[in-house]
């Protein structure tokens, strides 16, 4: 009489009903199942094949850049995205706005005990969807879970390498007097979606997260042959702190223009209605680009281009002051600061 | 954004800009009060001032319902979510106002208190109902406007049977808020401080109507301007205030017409005056005691009073003797006259109220306002 067992058999994930346990962090048989059948089957490449502790990567052919990110979202999907691709999103964009050209993520996953798997099934679907349109390959992972209770659902660390072309030095420090400023599209779009659908905060209409890569706008920047001075995306704290933030760094002052920033209709009702600046709302797929004077119309140009940036628009320049400030004169005809957030406007945004 | 953009307008500021050059007196100095915190906030957004003579000044006045919340009184909140262990839920900015001790709501919280940001008393309610075995206080602050929301919700946890829902009253008045400060020595001329008219509140005066500012336009001759919360009604107010002025005349004028009328929202008032009564005597910052300037909760339904059911006593707490809070919101002092404004005192570390809410005349100056204190060299 033959044997009835199966030799190396598994029951596959239920990825229906099936949640996750501690067990799949636990350096398991279901730990290893977890990875072949949902992380693996989305995001798999000849890369993360090697199956090693560490990923071997080629040689990159030029000076190397990294970023890295948490992502705390909540609620994990919104409109216009969830916390898969905007981990993705967000660790891209910040190898890109430095001018690098993203290849590869590494992601680190820490789980409650008993999500549903059929979630993260989504939420990893929508990592490798995200990573195929940035063109950049997932070639590192790791997953841990936590008991209930001491997560919220799913955090996703991502970290980011690119490789810089020869001889470009955008940096935070590069503003001079003179300069222009660029923003790439309408403002709040992701900040505002977030609020959408907090809690008793629901909107008829659907504010969409503008949550996606900037690698290829950026790539269409640099190609332009403008003098950029730096690129940075205005992520939480909004426009506001990334203005800030340059000012701080290159020891300038920003004068911006208020008419000239480009804002959806839903977004400044939805602002009016909460009592929040647009200015301090979140972004996840629009960059800030200082550029030297004279290529103002190049890069304009060029940033129009691309469907990322075909609302680009000039929105101000660099001044000399002291006191790094940055002012704007409003619609309305007057002047005023435009000052970092106190504070927190909106929890867990990104 | 139709019926919002229309009153940001730059060309029609700029009319109104050149109407107000040409009505005022070139010998003479205008000082008009704006009492509402969204008045201060507005101003100081819309770079107003860049539009006004250098004659006219603004003075901000008391009416940002946050700032004038006394230590006290958060104090006794954070009794309440600390030590009661109540789910304590308030509207956002309070929860970022000083305390006894450098405490706040906030700094409770990472105590472990159980404290929520709401957007509405509603919300409150809705987490009542969430949590039977919890008891849930609201955390009532502010003038005439949010007032009778807060009765609606406590006639609707009667009327549920709500038994773990209770509020914190610190519903304040306006008028004799504005009263305090016209009898405050200071203004009338002991101090040197001089008023010559009000901005009336928007969203206040909706509910109370106009009538309440009559009293002072007769009795104390100022004239007040009721005007909404938006940069032109502003600039059109400071116009008809200057008009006032200069003919002598001291009425009360509605400038926001299409929302306030002379009663006020009188089914609103009814609601109020159902659920609360005034109280004999109340502490504001800045101001003091000011009596009969608050509400409480009347007796019919005391078990939905926190002060009754968890027998909070009253401690009156000084503020920090730097702090020029007190000044600040009578109008005696600007925020630039305080020692510690910009440099310990800031709206990520307040030191004063004022510093708190995007209203209080600090904070507006600090986030809008301040690159006009520094001569900037180009």
């Amino acid at each position: 009489m033959s044997s009835q067992i199966k030799p190396g058999y598994a029951r596959p994930l239920d990825l229906k009903q099936g949640r996750v346990e501690l067990a799949h962090g636990g350096g398991g048989r279901a730990m290893v199942q977890l990875v072949a059948e949902l992380f693996a089957r989305h995001l798999g490449n000849d890369l993360l094949a090697q199956g090693n502790d560490g990923a071997v990567l080629p040689e990159p052919g030029g000076r190397l850049v990294v970023a890295t990110d948490s992502h705390v979202v909540s609620p994990l999907f919104f409109p216009g995205g969830d916390i898969g691709c905007l981990a993705v999103h967000g660790t891209v964009n910040d190898v890109a706005v430095m001018g690098g050209e993203p290849r590869y993520i590494a992601a680190g996953f820490i789980l409650e005990e008993g999500f549903p798997l059929a979630d993260l099934a989504r939420i990893v679907a929508s990592m490798a969807a995200a990573a195929r349109r940035a063109g950049v390959k997932l070639v590192a992972g790791d997953t841990k879970v936590v008991e209930r209770g001491k997560g919220d659902g799913v955090f996703i660390t991502t970290t980011g390498v690119g490789v810089l072309p020869p001889g470009l030095a955008l940096s935070g420090d590069c503003a001079r007097p003179g300069d222009v400023v660029f923003l790439s599209g309408p403002i709040g779009e992701h900040g505002m979606a977030i609020l959408s659908v907090r809690e008793n905060l629901g909107f008829d209409a659907p504010i969409l997260s503008d949550t996606a890569p900037l690698n290829g706008l950026t790539a269409a920047m640099l190609a332009s042959g403008a003098h950029l001075r730096l690129m940075r995306d205005p992520t939480r704290g909004g426009l506001a702190a990334t203005l800030n933030e340059i000012a701080q760094q290159s020891g300038v002052g920003i004068h911006i223009d208020e008419t000239a920033i480009p804002i959806r209709p839903a977004v400044a009702a939805g602002c009016e209605l909460l009592g929040l600046d647009p200015l301090n709302l979140a972004n996840e797929g629009r960059l800030v680009a200082v550029c030297a004077p004279e290529d103002a119309d190049r890069l304009l140009a060029a940033m129009r281009t691309h469907p990322l940036g075909a609302e680009a628009a000039l929105i101000g320049e660099v001044v000399a002051d002291k006191q790094r400030f940055v002012q704007m004169r409003t619609r309305f005809g007057g002047r005023r600061m435009v000052d970092w957030l106190a504070g927190e406007q909106l929890p867990r945004i990104c | 954004m139709k019926y919002v953009d229309e009153f940001r307008d730059g060309a029609l500021a700029q009319g109104l800009a050149r109407a107000i050059a040409q009505a005022v007196k070139p010998g003479r100095v205008y000082r008009f009060m704006e009492f509402c915190g969204g008045h201060t906030h507005a101003i100081a957004r819309y770079g107003v001032p860049d539009l006004l003579p250098a004659n006219v000044h603004l003075i901000h006045g008391p009416g940002c319902p946050v700032c004038v919340l006394p230590i006290g009184r958060i104090d006794q909140a954070i009794r309440l979510a600390l030590a009661e262990k109540v789910i304590l839920c308030t509207y956002a900015d309070t929860l970022r106002v000083p305390a006894s001790g450098g405490m706040t709501l906030l700094r409770a919280r990472a105590r472990g208190a159980d404290v929520r940001m709401v957007y509405a008393v509603s919300d409150a309610l809705a987490i009542a109902r969430a949590n039977p075995t919890r008891e849930v206080v609201f955390f009532a602050i502010g003038f005439e406007t949010t007032t009778p929301p807060t009765a609606v919700a406590i006639r609707t946890a009667a009327a549920e049977g709500l038994a773990n829902f209770s509020v914190l009253c610190c519903h304040v008045l306006t008028p004799p808020a504005i009263l305090s400060i016209l009898d405050a020595p200071a203004v009338r001329g002991l101090g040197g401080v001089r008023l010559d008219g009000f901005i009336g509140p928007a969203h206040v005066s909706t509910v109370i109507g106009s009538r309440p500012y009559e009293y002072f336009a007769e009795e104390y001759r100022k004239p007040v301007v009721i005007a909404g919360f938006e940069p032109l009604d502003v600039m059109q107010a400071i116009l008809m205030l200057v008009r006032q002025v200069n003919a002598g005349r001291a009425e009360v004028e509605n400038e926001f017409t299409r929302a306030v009328t002379r009663d006020g929202n009188t089914k609103a008032q009814a609601l109020v005056a159902e659920v609360f009564e005034l109280r004999k005597t109340f502490e504001w910052r800045g101001l003091g005691t000011v009596p009969y300037s608050a509400l409480k909760i009347r007796a019919a339904y005391a078990q939905f009073d926190a002060e009754q059911r968890f027998a909070l006593s009253y401690t009156p707490v000084a503020d920090n003797k730097a702090c020029e809070c007190g000044a600040i919101l009578r109008g005696v002092r600007r925020p630039t006259d305080c020692k510690l404004f910009g440099t310990v005192c800031t709206p990520d570390t307040p030191m004063g109220s004022c510093m708190v809410s995007s209203e209080g005349a600090c904070a507006a100056h600090y986030t809008y306002g301040r690159h006009q204190d520094i001569t900037v060299v180009a």
